[in-house]
C-alpha cells in the first residue's frame, strides 16, 4: 500500500493544468423473481448456497435458459436511455478463472450488445446555479453475476491473509445490465459531480422503471470509475486508470476528484499513468493500485454456443416503449412547478426517496408543504433509525394525509401528531383509531385550560407582570407550564391567546 | 425360457417377449447383468454397473405391468449409458480422472426420458476421457476391446457403449457424436448407430465436449430397434435452447417401410478412394450395388470444402472444449489436488487440473485457449466458422441433387490397440468422413455392410440426411439392412466371435 502516501496536486491547481475525460460502467442487478439462466430465486441476504441449481452452479452438462424477464428489463432500461435495441444479438463467453465464477466463464456480451448509442441528461449544481449535462450511453448489455467470496480468519478480511475461503453462489447468475457510458469530455471542473449526478439519475431511472432495488449499499448497483487527464480539451486521451466498486454517491464523487489529483501530481512531475484497475478506500478516501493492465488477462471471448441469439421484433420493441415510465428528471421539473417550490426544496424530497410518497400524499389531500414536512422529517427519521427505506414503513400516503387532516382540525398538534405516527407505525391501527385508543385529542374546552393558566399565573406572578408590562416572549414560560399541566393535550396557540386574554394583553 | 438366450435377443423381440409376459423385465435385465459379469472382464465396455439400480428400474416395469398400467414399447428392455450423460446418484466420470467419485444430483433429459419409457439402465459404459478420441484409448480407466478381436480398438469415444452391444451386453445404448463418436464405433464393431439432426435431442445433463457440435443419439445392433431408441430420446426440451420445437419425424414407421424405390443416393466424390481400406472400398461399392438393385437413384456429388472440415473441426472443437472443460477445477466436486492449507487457490486449480486431465485433454485445451486468444482469434476460430459455413453450402447444393448421401463410414476397419495412439493426427483422421455431418448439423447413421476381405473386420456405411429428416436415414438403413440379410441369412452381429 506505498500508494497510501502519494502525493496529490491541489483540485483548482489540477484543473488550471489538465482536462479530465471521464467513463462510468455501472452493473445493475436485475430484480427478476428468477436467475438470469435458471429458475432459482434471487432474493437478498438468504442462507449461503440454498437459491442455487445444477444451472447457476454449473454442473457438469448443466445449460442455460434465457429468463425472458431479464430481456425485457435491458431493452427497456436501453429504451429509457435513448439506445438503439440490436435487431439481432447474441451472448459471449467471457473466459477467466476465478473461484466464485462456477464455470470459470461468465455469459455477457461481446461484441453484440442488445443495446447501444443512447443518451442521458443530468443535472448538477454550481455555485452559478444548476446546471444539465448530456452523458452519452455507449452500451447497455445483459450478463450474469458471480457468487461470493468470503475470506475467514486474517485480520483483513481479504484474500491475502485469510486462513481460508468460503463461496456463496446464490448471487451467481443473478441478472445484470452493465451500462457503459461513452467518454464523458466538457465537464471540466465539475467532472465529479457530474460523474455523481450521473450516476444519482441513472439510479433514479432505473427506480422509476422498477428494474431494479439499485441499492447501493446492498451492491445491487456498482459503479466503476474510469479517469484520465490530457494538456487540453483538443489532445488525444490520456491513459486511463479505472478504479473498481465505488459504492455510492459520495464516493463517485470523492473517488474522480482523487483521481485527478492523483494522476496531475503524476503527470506534473514527469510520470506517466499506468493503465490499471485501483481500488476505492470508503474509509481513508483513497485509491490504491490493483492489477495492471498490462498484465490483464485475455478473456478469450467468443459467442455462447449454449444460447441462441436474440432477435427482437420491432414490435416488441415498440410494446416495451410503450410501458415506460416519465422521465425522472421532467417528471422532477413538472413536479416542482406544480408545488411552487425551488431545486433545493425538490432535491431534499428525491434525495430522501419520497418522491412517490409526498406525490400520493398530496393527491390524498394534504397541502403540498405539510406533506414534504412528514416524509423528509419525522418519517425520514424513523426510517434512518431504523435502516429501512422510507417506502418500506408501515405507513400509507393515506395514512399521512389523514394525520395532517387532524392537525388541521385542531385535533392534535405537531407533538401528538408524531405519537399518532408512532401507533400508527406500530401497527395499532389507522390514525384515527390511534387518537382514540391513545386518547391523544387536544384539549379544546377554554374551562381546564383556563383553570391551568390562572394556576401557572399564581405560580409564577414575576412572569404574569412582565407580560402585562408588554414582555410577550415571557409568556412562553406560562404556555410551558400549561402544556405540562395537561401533558401536552393542549393547544399551544389556543393557550397563548388565552393567557393574553386573561391578562389583558393586546399580542 | 431356459433354451432361449436373451441376451441374443433384439430390443424389438424383447419387447416383444415383455408384453406377452413371455418374460419378466427382472429376468431380462438379470440375463444381462449375468452376460455383464461373464465377459466385461474381456471386453471393459463398462465403466459403471447400476446392478441394483437395474433391477429397481425392471421390478416397477414389471409391477407396472402386472397392474396393467400403460407402459412404452421398449419398457424392460435394457440398455447401457455412455459415462458422459449424468444420471442421478450414479457415478458419472466422462472417462476423467478429474471427475471420479462425483454423483450427479440430476438426471440428463435423455436419461429422464429413459427411465420415463421403462427402459432399464444397465450402467455407465467406457469412453474416450471427455469424448476426446477415436478408440476409447483416452479413457483414464483403461481401454476397452473390440468385441470382433480383443487386440483391436472399439472405436471411439463411444467405444463403451458399441463393445457392450457387440458383446451382446446390451441391446440398447445411449452414445454422442461430435465427429463422429456414435458412428466411428458402430462402424468398427458391425453395430448401427445414429447421429440425429443438431438439436433433435437435448443436450441437458450431457457433460460438454463442444456444444456446437455435441449431439446424443440412439446405438443399437439394427436399425428397427435404433428407431424405437430414437423415438424415446428425441423431442423439444425448454431446458436445452439449442433444443428444436419441430416435431419428431417418423422414424420407427421409416424403418419399418424400408422402401427405396426412386429414392435418390449421392455419392460423395470426396469421402472415399485415395485414403481409404481397400477391403472398406470393396463392401462399399457392393452396398452401392444393393441400394441401385432396390431401386434407388445412385449420382455422384461433389463436396469441395469437406477437404477443409478436418482442419476447421480441430479449431472449434478445441477452442469451445477450452471452455466448456475450465469448470473442472476442483473447487466444487470431483478431483482436488495440493489444498495443504498453504498453497493458494490457484494453486490447487493448476494442480488438480494437471493431475486430472490426461494428455489428449491437455492437448485441446491449450489448443483451443491459443485458437481464441486475443490477435489469433480471426485467423482462427474466425475462419473455422467461415468454413463451417461453406460446409454447410456443400451440403444445401448436394441435397438438392439428392435425398441422402452416402460414404464409408471410417476409412479403415477397427486397428489395433496403441497403433495410433502416439500419432494424434492418424487417429483424427478416422473422423475424416463423420465431421462434416457435425460441421453441418445434419443427421447421420452408420450401418454394417459387411467384413473387410483382408482382416475380416467390419465395415461401416455412413447415410447422410439434411436436418430434421432423420426419417430418411433409416428409410435407407432399413432396406439396406433386408437385403444384406437376405444374402447373409442373418445379421452380420451373429458372426462375432462368441465368448
Ligand atoms: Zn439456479
Amino acid at each position: 500500500m506505498s500508494q497510501a502516501t502519494m502525493e496529490l496536486m491541489d483540485f483548482d491547481e489540477a484543473m488550471a493544468r489538465f482536462d479530465p475525460v471521464l467513463g462510468l460502467e455501472v452493473h445493475v442487478e436485475l430484480s427478476t423473481a428468477t436467475k438470469m439462466f435458471c429458475g432459482c430465486p434471487t432474493t437478498f441476504g438468504a442462507e449461503p448456497n440454498t437459491q442455487v441449481c445444477p444451472v447457476c452452479l454449473g454442473l457438469p452438462g448443466a445449460l442455460p435458459a434465457l429468463n425472458r424477464m431479464g430481456v425485457e428489463s435491458a431493452m427497456r432500461i436501453g429504451l429509457a436511455l435513448h439506445c438503439e435495441v440490436a435487431e439481432w444479438c447474441r451472448f459471449a463467453r467471457k473466459n477467466y478463472f476465478y473461484p466464485d465464477m462456477p464455470k470459470n466463464f461468465q455469459t455477457s456480451q461481446y461484441d453484440e450488445p442488445i443495446c447501444s448509442d443512447g443518451w442521458i441528461d443530468v443535472d448538477y449544481d454550481t455555485p452559478e446555479g444548476r446546471r444539465t449535462f448530456r452523458v452519452g450511453i455507449e452500451r447497455a448489455h445483459m450478463e450474469e453475476d458471480t457468487g461470493k467470496n468470503v475470506h475467514l480468519g486474517g485480520a483483513t478480511g481479504r484474500i491475502h491473509g485469510a486462513d481460508y475461503s468460503l463461496v456463496d453462489y446464490n448471487r451467481a447468475g443473478i441478472p445484470l445490465i452493465e451500462i457503459v457510458t461513452k467518454p464523458i469530455e466538457g465537464a471540466g471542473r465539475y467532472a465529479p459531480e457530474v460523474a455523481r449526478a450521473y450516476v444519482s439519475a441513472l439510479r433514479d431511472l432505473l427506480r422509476a422503471l422498477e428494474v431494479s432495488d439499485v441499492r447501493m449499499e446492498q451492491g445491487s448497483l456498482r459503479c466503476d470509475v474510469n479517469v484520465s487527464l490530457r494538456p487540453s480539451a483538443d489532445a488525444p486521451f490520456g491513459t486511463r486508470s479505472e478504479t473498481k466498486n465505488v459504492n455510492s454517491l459520495r464516493s463517485v464523487e470523492r473517488s474522480v476528484r482523487y483521481e485527478i489529483g492523483r494522476q496531475a501530481a503524476l503527470l506534473a512531475g514527469g510520470g506517466r499513468v499506468v493503465q490499471e484497475t485501483r481500488h476505492w478506500h470508503e474509509d481513508t478516501g483513497l485509491t490504491t493500485s490493483g492489477r495492471s493492465k498490462e498484465e490483464a488477462e485475455d478473456y478469450r471471448y467468443f459467442p455462447e454456443p449454449d444460447l441462441v441469439p436474440i432477435a427482437p421484433s420491432r414490435e416488441w420493441v415498440e410494446a416495451l416503449r410503450a410501458t415506460l415510465p416519465e422521465n425522472p428528471a421532467a417528471r422532477r421539473n413538472r413536479l416542482a412547478a406544480a408545488w411552487g417550490i425551488g431545486e433545493l426544496e425538490m432535491s431534499t424530497v428525491v434525495n430522501a426517496g419520497a418522491l412517490d410518497l409526498v406525490e400520493a400524499t398530496i393527491a390524498a389531500g394534504a397541502d403540498q408543504a405539510a406533506a414534504r414536512k412528514w416524509w423528509t422529517g419525522e418519517l425520514a427519521r424513523v426510517a434512518r433509525e431504523r435502516g429501512v427505506e422510507l417506502r418500506d414503513l408501515a405507513i400509507t400516503p393515506a395514512q399521512v394525509a389523514e394525520v395532517e387532516a387532524l392537525v388541521q382540525a385542531g385535533t392534535v398538534n405537531d407533538k401528538l401528531a408524531r405519537q399518532v405516527i408512532e401507533g400508527v407505525l406500530a401497527g395499532e391501527g389507522g390514525p384515527g383509531e390511534v387518537v382514540a385508543a391513545r386518547g391523544l385529542a387536544v384539549v379544546s374546552d377554554d374551562g381546564p385550560l383556563l383553570a391551568a393558566i390562572d394556576d401557572a399565573l399564581a405560580a409564577q406572578p414575576d412572569v404574569a407582570e412582565k407580560i402585562r408590562g408588554g414582555k410577550v416572549q415571557a409568556a412562553g414560560a406560562i404556555v410551558g407550564a400549561v402544556m405540562k399541566a395537561t401533558r401536552g393535550q393542549a393547544d399551544a396557540a389556543r393557550v397563548r391567546e388565552l393567557i393574553f386574554q386573561r391578562l389583558g394583553v393586546e399580542a | 425360457m431356459s433354451t432361449l438366450d436373451l441376451t441374443r435377443c433384439t430390443a424389438v423381440q424383447l419387447a416383444e417377449l415383455l408384453g406377452t409376459r413371455t418374460v419378466s423385465a427382472r429376468e431380462v435385465a438379470q440375463a444381462h447383468l449375468d452376460r455383464i459379469a461373464a465377459v466385461d472382464g474381456d471386453i471393459h465396455a463398462f465403466l459403471h454397473v447400476d446392478a441394483a439400480g437395474a433391477l429397481a428400474a425392471a421390478d416397477a416395469v414389471d409391477a407396472d405391468r402386472a397392474a396393467d398400467r400403460p407402459l412404452g414399447p421398449l419398457a424392460g428392455v435394457p440398455l447401457a449409458l455412455k459415462d458422459v450423460l449424468t444420471m442421478r446418484d450414479v457415478p458419472t466420470t466422462c472417462g476423467s480422472r478429474i471427475l471420479e467419485g462425483w454423483r450427479p444430483p440430476y438426471d440428463a433429459t435423455v436419461t429422464r426420458r429413459l427411465r420415463e419409457a421403462g427402459i432399464v439402465i444397465l450402467g455407465k459404459t467406457n469412453m474416450d476421457e471427455f469424448a476426446m478420441g477415436s478408440s476409447t484409448e483416452h479413457s483414464a480407466y483403461g481401454p476397452t476391446r473390440n468385441p470382433w478381436a480383443l487386440d483391436r480398438i472399439p472405436g471411439g469415444s463411444g467405444g463403451g457403449s458399441a463393445a457392450a452391444l457387440a458383446a451382446f451386453e446390451a441391446p440398447l445404448a445411449i452414445g454422442t457424436d461430435t465427429g463422429g463418436s456414435i458412428r466411428q464405433p458402430a462402424a468398427v464393431t458391425g453395430t448401427v448407430g445414429v447421429k440425429p439432426t443438431y438439436g433433435a435431442v437435448s443436450r441437458y445433463g450431457l457433460v460438454a465436449l463442444a456444444s456446437s457440435l455435441d449431439q446424443a443419439g440412439p446405438c443399437a445392433r439394427t436399425v428397427l430397434d435404433t428407431a424405437m431408441l430414437h423415438q424415446v430420446i428425441a423431442g423439444h426440451d425448454p431446458m436445452d435452447s439449442t433444443s428444436l420445437t419441430d416435431p419428431v419425424p417418423d422414424v420407427v414407421a421409416a424403418a419399418k417401410s424400408g422402401d427405396i424405390s426412386g429414392v435418390r443416393i449421392g455419392l460423395v466424390r470426396e469421402l472415399g478412394g485415395e485414403g481409404y481400406q481397400a477391403g472398406v472400398q470393396e463392401r462399399f461399392a457392393e452396398a452401392v450395388a444393393v441400394l441401385e438393385r432396390l431401386g434407388a437413384d445412385v449420382v455422384e456429388v461433389s463436396c469441395p470444402s469437406f477437404e477443409h472440415a478436418l482442419a476447421a473441426y480441430y479449431l472449434i472443437l478445441p477452442s469451445e472444449a477450452s471452455s466448456n472443460l475450465a469448470k473442472f477445477d476442483g473447487i466444487r466436486y470431483g478431483l482436488r489436488v495440493g489444498d495443504d492449507g498453504r498453497r493458494s487457490v490457484e494453486e490447487v486449480m493448476s494442480l488438480t487440473r494437471e493431475a486430472g486431465f490426461g494428455a489428449e485433454v491437455k492437448r485441446r485445451i491449450m489448443l483451443g485457449t491459443y485458437a481464441l486468444s486475443s490477435g489469433y482469434y480471426d485467423a482462427y476460430y474466425g475462419s473455422a466458422q467461415k468454413v463451417r459455413t461453406l460446409i454447410q453450402r456443400d451440403f444445401t447444393a448436394a441435397f438438392a441433387q439428392a435425398d441422402v448421401l452416402i460414404s464409408p463410414t471410417a476409412p479403415t476397419t477397427a486397428f489395433r490397440l496403441g497403433e495410433k495412439l502416439d500419432d494424434p493426427l492418424a487417429m483424427y483422421l478416422n473422423d475424416v468422413a463423420t465431421i462434416p455431418v457435425n460441421l453441418a448439423g445434419n443427421a447421420a447413421m452408420s450401418l454394417p455392410i459387411g467384413l473387410a476381405a483382408e482382416d475380416g473386420l467390419p465395415v461401416g456405411l455412413q447415410v447422410i440426411a439434411p436436418a430434421m429428416a432423420d426419417d430418411r436415414l433409416y428409410r435407407v438403413g432399413a432396406a439396406l439392412e433386408q437385403a444384406l440379410y437376405d444374402r447373409w441369412g442373418g445379421l452380420l452381429i451373429e458372426e462375432v466371435p462368441a465368448r
